[in-house]
């Protein structure tokens, strides 16, 4: 019981330390810092699903913290490090237009997500009930990260980003998908992921540059 | 040879199915042609001519189903989707227009056979696809027995028209017409879609069947006619939806031109028939008088504009708007005398309606074949460069001679026969119970006798200046004949002008099986074959045969007594020259000569742009463009909006990607919000 409880209050920290990491992702300005970060984001949720599963009691969930630590730990920060270099955008950085309103319109997302959660917490029977507002912030912070960047391959962070915050909570509410699902989004990702890869080549080869706004003119009038 | 005879037989009685099978022996020629799409040879003369002789198969089956039995017949197709089969379905009404469609069609087809020319836009292979496809979808709309099965022959005959009106794709004009053909046919689909949804009542079934048994409110069903009124009139051509007709019809070839106008436009008044007496359970008699009012002014309309039209296919295709709103009277006619609980003369006017549109469908044919041999010889549409043309080209002269007499509405020909007919059903309108009506419909009787005086002129005018004078270019002396299967053809649809109205019995007894089964009350058959006597022969009864005679003999008499009496004192000189001896062919009577007065009468209808030259002017130039005030006070309006709104819209795509994953955001927040 009492190492239940610490488990419980170790999982909320953890948490917290996640929509930490989500909001310093939001304020990054250097592409590779935004990788590293996404690494460490990577390794909380790690963590976390290794003590979800150990307190559960889950083997299932050993796998998924397993698939978590190979892709989104190791394999997918190591070949977007090699993307930036091979691109020559490692100390690109973008303007961000405005950081403190997108602090505050995070914030906001943030309220709005645990407004939603509620419901959802009061019916679940996790002991990680508590962390699925967290959970759904990190998606919407993931999202809005999207919405204000501007160059490819942060868009693409920032939509790996939004999947942690998927499986965290997956994680949260439910212990985790089937392994199935989890497989299948797995392999998704990383399919989309080297598919993204192929397009930022053609987007400078293009453009000479990864900036997406010069994608407006690809608008017919 | 008797197991035989016992399949013959059993084939013949069941109609239906050598029906579908010759529809499905069109869809195979039309894939046939595809063997070898550029060759001219192949596709005219062999595809073609087989597609001819199913076109005259089908109308045979369907008069031998409409004169033995009217039983209907009823089949599931193994087509369609799972659990929503096609139902194909076989009853006086759809035999009588197959009879048409077979009919004409065969015409047609036999005329396309010698007028085919390569390197004309499509690749004939392909052109023969379409043209057998759209035979096929006009055959199974008419067949068709459940909503879905219709909507689908109606949007494939939709479509396989519109390519058939392309063909010559690469002028912009054409295209242009195309996409307002496209448009108004797919505004139509809509509006006969939605009448069929309205129709069901409530139990989501869409067979025929579960539609006549649905009982809808007065608001229901009158919704539902509207609907089907403008849907069908969308594509039969109606007034206010007309604008897609004058555009279409010149711009396809000639023999698509015949089978769009005499055909295609024949599958609206059938679907208004099949909704209006067949589906619905009711009728009221304020949708007599508002079909009547606008199948009249439609055919005022129509004729108008036909009078001052300079191109002849056009001027032939506004003729059309005018035909069809003589049957549409009809029609109006029919609803209200129904409604009103007077079933014979109901069935008069439906009969004076079924009538005109199997007249309509030879004569105009025959009219836009002949303008198309004219295309051929002379590579002129306008008027004011024909001329003189029958002495060039005197088979096709001779049959568009009947052609016009018969659309002009003059005895012994079947013109003649419908436009009587219905002129007789607006005598019977006093019987009807309201006060105001029975006064004011006699005055349309008047209007439809101006119309009818009107479609004469135009037909002077269309005639007169193509056939007849001097020829206005040199070019025209080279001007040949068509070839011997064109003559087969025009000869086909005039000898049909010819027998209908020699012997209206023959039309009066199909259509009278189909009056039969939708009001149950026929016309009066049983005067003797040479007359017909509609309601009594003391009120009014008419005979093309002794009229015939009288005709022949007239004329006999007369050539016998000028030959006799003034033969060998021939004497050939120039006219008397009004003391101007430099008189050029330029200086005959123009097509906007002729229809200068009707110009001015109805001066009112048309918008006009005119340039004339003045008196000092060394270089004079002469120009008018005449347009349909509708163009700019209806259709133009509602394309700015329309465009107003699609820019709005347009907004939307900010060409930002920051916008669209903004756009996605707000959504799902939205959503999210919602679902709590």
């Amino acid at each position: 019981m009492h190492s239940s409880h610490m488990i419980v209050e170790l999982l909320k920290l953890l948490a917290a330390s996640l929509l930490l990491i989500s909001f310093a992702m939001l304020s990054r300005r250097r592409t590779q810092r935004l990788i590293t970060l996404f690494a460490w984001q990577g390794s909380v949720l790690f963590i976390s699903t290794l003590l979800v599963a150990y307190s559960a009691g889950l083997t299932e969930l050993y796998f998924s913290a397993a698939l978590t630590l190979l892709l989104k730990v190791i394999a997918l920060p190591w070949i977007l490090h090699r993307l930036i270099q091979r691109l020559g955008a490692q100390w690109d950085s973008e303007p961000l237009v405005n950081i403190p309103t997108t602090m505050l319109v995070g914030l906001g997302l943030v309220i709005f997500a645990f407004g939603l959660a509620q419901p959802i917490s009061r019916m679940a029977t996790t002991i990680t009930r508590n962390t699925i507002g967290i959970a759904l912030a990190v998606i919407f912070l993931a999202f809005l990260m999207m919405i204000t960047r501007r160059k490819a391959i942060t868009q693409v962070i920032g939509f790996l980003a939004m999947e942690n915050g998927l499986f965290f909570a997956a994680t949260s509410a439910t212990y985790g998908m089937p392994m199935v699902i989890e497989l299948g989004i797995a392999l998704d990702l990383l399919v989309g992921f080297f598919i993204l890869g192929i397009f930022f080549f053609q987007i400078r080869e293009q453009f000479d540059s990864l900036d997406l706004s010069n994608m407006e003119a690809l608008k017919e009038d | 040879m008797l197991p035989i005879a016992h399949f013959d037989a059993a084939l013949i009685a069941r109609g239906l199915p050598l029906l579908l099978l010759l529809v499905a022996v069109w869809i195979g020629l039309g894939l046939i042609g595809l063997l070898r799409p550029h060759s001219v040879r192949f596709v005219a003369r062999v595809v073609f001519p087989l597609g001819a002789i199913t076109c005259f198969a089908l109308g045979a089956v369907a008069a031998h189903f409409l004169v033995s039995s009217h039983a209907p017949e009823v089949m599931t197709l193994p087509l369609g989707l799972p659990d929503l089969p096609f139902h194909a379905r076989l009853d006086p009404l759809a035999a009588f227009f197959l009879l048409l469609l077979g009919l004409a069609g065969a015409g047609i087809s036999t005329f396309a056979v010698g007028y085919f020319r390569s390197g004309q836009g499509t690749a004939p292979g392909l052109h023969c696809l379409q043209y057998h496809v759209f035979l096929a979808s006009m055959a199974l709309v008419i067949l068709a027995d459940d909503a879905y099965f219709f909507m689908v022959a109606w949007e494939t005959m939709a479509l396989s028209s519109y390519f058939l009106v392309t063909s010559q794709h690469r002028i912009p004009e054409i295209r242009r017409a195309g996409f307002l053909y496209l448009l108004m046919a797919h505004i139509g689909a809509l509006c006969i879609l939605l009448s069929f949804g309205v129709l069901q009542g409530g139990r989501w079934q869409f067979t025929f069947d579960a539609m006549r048994g649905a009982l809808l409110t007065p608001f229901w069903a009158s919704a539902a006619f509207l609907l089907a009124l403008i849907g069908f009139g969308a594509k039969a051509g109606l007034v206010p939806l007309h604008a897609w007709l004058p555009e279409a019809h010149p711009a396809a070839p000639s023999p698509v031109s015949a089978l769009m106008s005499g055909l295609m436009l024949k599958t609206a008044i059938y679907g208004m028939l099949r909704i209006t007496f067949d589906l619905l359970h009711i009728r009221y008699w304020w949708w007599g008088v508002l079909v009547l009012g606008v199948g009249l002014f439609s055919a005022l309309f129509g004729a108008i504009f036909a009078a001052v039209q300079t191109d002849m296919k056009r001027l032939l295709a506004y003729s059309s708007i005018e035909n069809i709103g003589i049957i549409f009277t009809g029609i109006g006619l029919a609803i209200l005398f129904a409604a009103c609980g007077l079933p014979l003369f109901a069935a008069l006017a439906l009969t004076a309606a079924l009538i005109h549109s199997l007249n309509h469908a030879f004569f105009k044919s025959l009219l836009f074949l002949a303008t198309g041999s004219v295309l051929h010889a002379t590579n002129q549409r306008s008027l004011g460069k024909l001329g003189g043309l029958i002495r060039r080209m005197p088979w096709v002269a001779t049959l568009a001679l009947i052609g016009t007499l018969a659309i002009a509405g003059l005895p012994p020909l079947n013109g003649f026969v419908s436009e009587w007919l219905l002129l007789q059903s607006f005598l019977f309108t006093p019987q009807i119970p309201h006060a105001f009506l029975n006064m004011l419909i006699p005055l349309c009787a008047a209007l439809l006798a101006l119309t009818v005086a009107l479609a004469a002129y135009v037909m002077v005018k269309f005639y007169g200046v193509i056939f007849l004078g001097q020829h206005r270019e040199p070019s025209l002396v080279h001007a040949h004949d068509a070839d011997w299967m064109e003559r087969l053809g025009l000869a086909w649809l005039a000898l049909g002008c010819i027998a209908i109205g020699v012997m209206p019995q023959l039309a009066l007894r199909v259509a009278g099986a189909v009056t039969g089964a939708l009001l149950g009350q026929a016309v009066n058959l049983s005067s003797p074959f040479w007359w017909i006597a509609p309601i009594a022969s003391k009120q009014a009864s008419y005979s093309g045969l002794i009229l015939l005679t009288g005709i022949v003999g007239v004329v006999g008499i007369t050539f016998v007594m000028v030959r006799a009496l003034a033969h060998g004192r021939i004497r050939r000189t120039a006219s008397w020259d009004c003391g101007y001896p430099w008189q050029t062919s330029r200086m005959q009577d123009t097509a906007e000569g002729f229809g200068q007065p009707i110009r001015h009468m109805f001066g009112p209808f048309f918008r006009m742009e005119r340039e004339l030259p003045a008196p000092t002017d060394t270089t004079p130039h002469y120009r008018i463009h005449i347009e349909d005030r509708l163009w700019r006070a209806l259709y133009l309006p509602i394309a700015r909006y329309v465009q107003r709104l699609a820019d709005w819209i347009g907004l939307l795509q900010g060409g930002r990607l920051a916008i669209y994953l903004l756009y996605s955001f707000l959504t799902l927040i939205a959503l999210l919000v919602f679902v709590r």
